[in-house]
């Protein structure tokens, strides 16, 4: 199931929906790149709210996502990791530490507005 | 749980069955029981079991006991005594009663009754062989029934203050917005620092922490096993977003870290607690209106 | 529920089946959300490599027990693929991310509380992983 991309101005937000297969994060790389490119975007949030798991291939991929956007120039900020899927991740070695996290859409928001110093319509 | 009468149908040999022989027994317990409960009273107190109990109490309770135990011998039925067990642990593990008088007390009324017995039937020695081995098996499953339900009861007792203990040696406190402290006391063992960083994840979701502050002075000393909770704890909250603050972190703790190889260069460190709390209002250095996010310099 | 559970695994979508249906009876256990998500990652760790490696197998699920009266959710996945020529090295946490040959192995085996693995080369492999329940024990009973 293909993951919804909206735009919100300089900004592309990535909700994920339901659980991934790898094929659902395959093709979620290849639209979000494709995206970026389009509308030039400066910054892009996936939002993770709705996995229960975050494993090595899903972790692997979306650190993928935020190279590569970074080489578009967009800032990837991934948001929405729920306690018990952290803790998963940092015992199976996960790290993200050249990733950006923020709690939620709202401080992710907030996060690439103070960034990119432009301000960004308030959320939906 | 309801039972038939123990050996209800076997006969000696004798033309008696233990059925008679028990009615027997408890005929005899019936007629004897002020003289009998006040033995039994009398020999607690001799052997200052119950002490956290009144003369009055004690009386009481002998006396619910030895009724139930009776009663348990005429009916064969557990049920009543079980439940009045149940109830008895309930209100005098509170009074700091221990194992040992429980088990001290059941014992010696089964030797009151015994010896009672004795003298009863001391001119038929076979008769009391009989009511002996009629009177025993159900004098033991009456002592097991009162002792067990007093250690299963204190058990659970002592489980639910460890639970509650250890709920409150690791309180999240949140303090200000978005900052939550989590000051750890005492020594920390493998499960707790686990329990601790559950805690912790889930009150920067519901409190919506941007930084932590963990203050470990009270905390002697840490393993290795621990030093890895607390690094995990901190890449933890940083996948949720929330910064982290280690303050009171001893010489000897940091000595502990480095041996095992921790990078405490990625590890925040401030010397006290509220030096810990005025870094993380610098790091959170923002007004918050409406989620907007002003830099520092900007305030 | 039942006594044993078995997921084909012939596509990254019967991963998810699997990690759902341990989830699933890991809740009916009673085991802490926390462990939960440990043992649907692990779970999803060893399966993919089913997919990726191996095409196809298979991933049973069953509730077991210990002398104490522990239970737990035991988890087999096994397939017939290629194996695995060094396990030892499949075992190592060289890196702290891909690490042991990017088969997730070391990763999974600290999510879960026991793992075994069998594998040898064109022989297939089966990874055998528990989880036990960390309620304490209900009562003593009399």
């Amino acid at each position: 199931m293909a993951v919804p991309i909206l735009k919100q101005g300089p900004v592309l937000i990535a909700s994920i929906q339901t659980a991934l297969t790898d094929t659902d994060v395959l093709q979620l790389r290849e639209d979000v790149m494709t995206q970026v490119t389009r509308h030039r975007s400066r910054g892009i949030i996936v939002d993770v709210t709705a996995l229960d798991v975050m494993d090595s291939f899903v972790s692997r991929s979306l650190r993928g996502i935020a190279h590569m956007t970074r080489l578009r120039g967009a800032e990837t900020v991934i948001v929405g990791i729920q306690p018990e899927v952290a803790f998963a991740m940092v015992q199976l070695g996960m790290k993200f530490e050249d990733v950006q996290t923020a709690l939620d859409l709202e401080e992710g928001l907030a996060l690439l507005q103070y960034q990119l110093k432009e301000p960004l319509d308030g959320g939906g | 749980m309801a039972d038939t009468p123990p050996e209800a149908t076997s006969t000696d040999g004798h033309g008696e069955t233990s059925a008679d022989l028990l009615k027997e027994l408890v005929s005899h317990l019936r007629a004897n029981r002020t003289q009998l409960r006040e033995e039994w009273a009398r020999r607690i107190s001799e052997a200052q079991l119950l002490i956290a109990l009144t003369q009055e109490e004690i009386f009481n309770e002998a006396t619910s006991v030895y009724d139930n135990y009776v009663e348990v011998l005429e009916t064969g039925s557990v049920e009543a005594l079980q439940d009045y067990a149940r109830n008895l642990s309930e209100r005098i593990i509170p009074r700091g009663v221990e194992v040992d008088e429980v088990v001290g007390i059941v014992l010696l009324l089964r030797d009151v009754l015994a010896r009672s017995l004795f003298e009863k039937y001391q001119s038929d020695f076979k008769l009391l062989n009989r009511v002996l081995n009629a009177y025993e098996p159900a004098a033991n499953r009456i002592s097991n029934i009162v002792a067990g339900n007093f250690v299963g009861e204190r058990e659970r007792v002592i489980r639910q203050q460890q639970e509650a203990i250890r709920e409150l040696s690791t309180p999240v406190l949140q303090v200000r917005e978005r900052l939550l402290i989590l000051p750890i006391i005492g020594v920390l063992d493998g499960q707790r620092a686990r329990q601790l960083t559950e805690q912790l994840l889930r009150g920067i979701r519901a409190n919506r922490a941007k930084v932590v502050v963990i203050d470990i002075t009270g905390v002697p000393t840490i393993d290795s096993t621990v030093a890895n909770h607390l690094v995990q704890t901190v890449e933890a909250s940083r996948l949720m977003g929330a910064s982290v603050i280690i303050t009171g972190l001893s010489s000897d703790i940091a000595q502990t870290l480095v041996t095992l190889g921790v990078d405490l260069s990625k590890v925040n460190a401030v010397g006290d607690l509220q030096g810990g709390i005025e870094e993380a209002e610098r790091l959170l250095g923002y007004e918050v209106t409406q989620g907007d996010y002003l830099p520092p310099e900007g305030r | 529920m039942e006594a044993e559970s078995r997921i084909a695994i012939e596509s990254d979508a019967d991963v998810v089946t699997a990690r759902q249906r341990a989830r699933q009876l890991a809740g009916e256990l009673e085991l802490s959300s926390t462990d939960q998500t440990l043992l649907a990652t692990a779970i999803s760790e060893v399966a993919r490599n089913i997919t990726t490696y191996a095409t196809r197998g298979e991933v049973t699920l069953r509730v077991v027990h210990d002398g104490n009266g522990r239970s737990g959710i035991e988890v087999v996945a096994a397939d017939h693929g290629p194996g695995i020529e060094d396990i030892e090295r499949a075992l190592q946490d060289g890196f702290t991310t891909g690490g042991g040959l990017g088969l997730g192995l070391p990763g999974a085996r600290r999510l879960v509380d026991e793992f075994e693995i069998e594998s040898a080369p064109r022989q297939g492999t089966t990874v055998r992983l528990v989880k036990w329940s960390r309620a304490a024990d209900r009562g003593v009973r009399v």
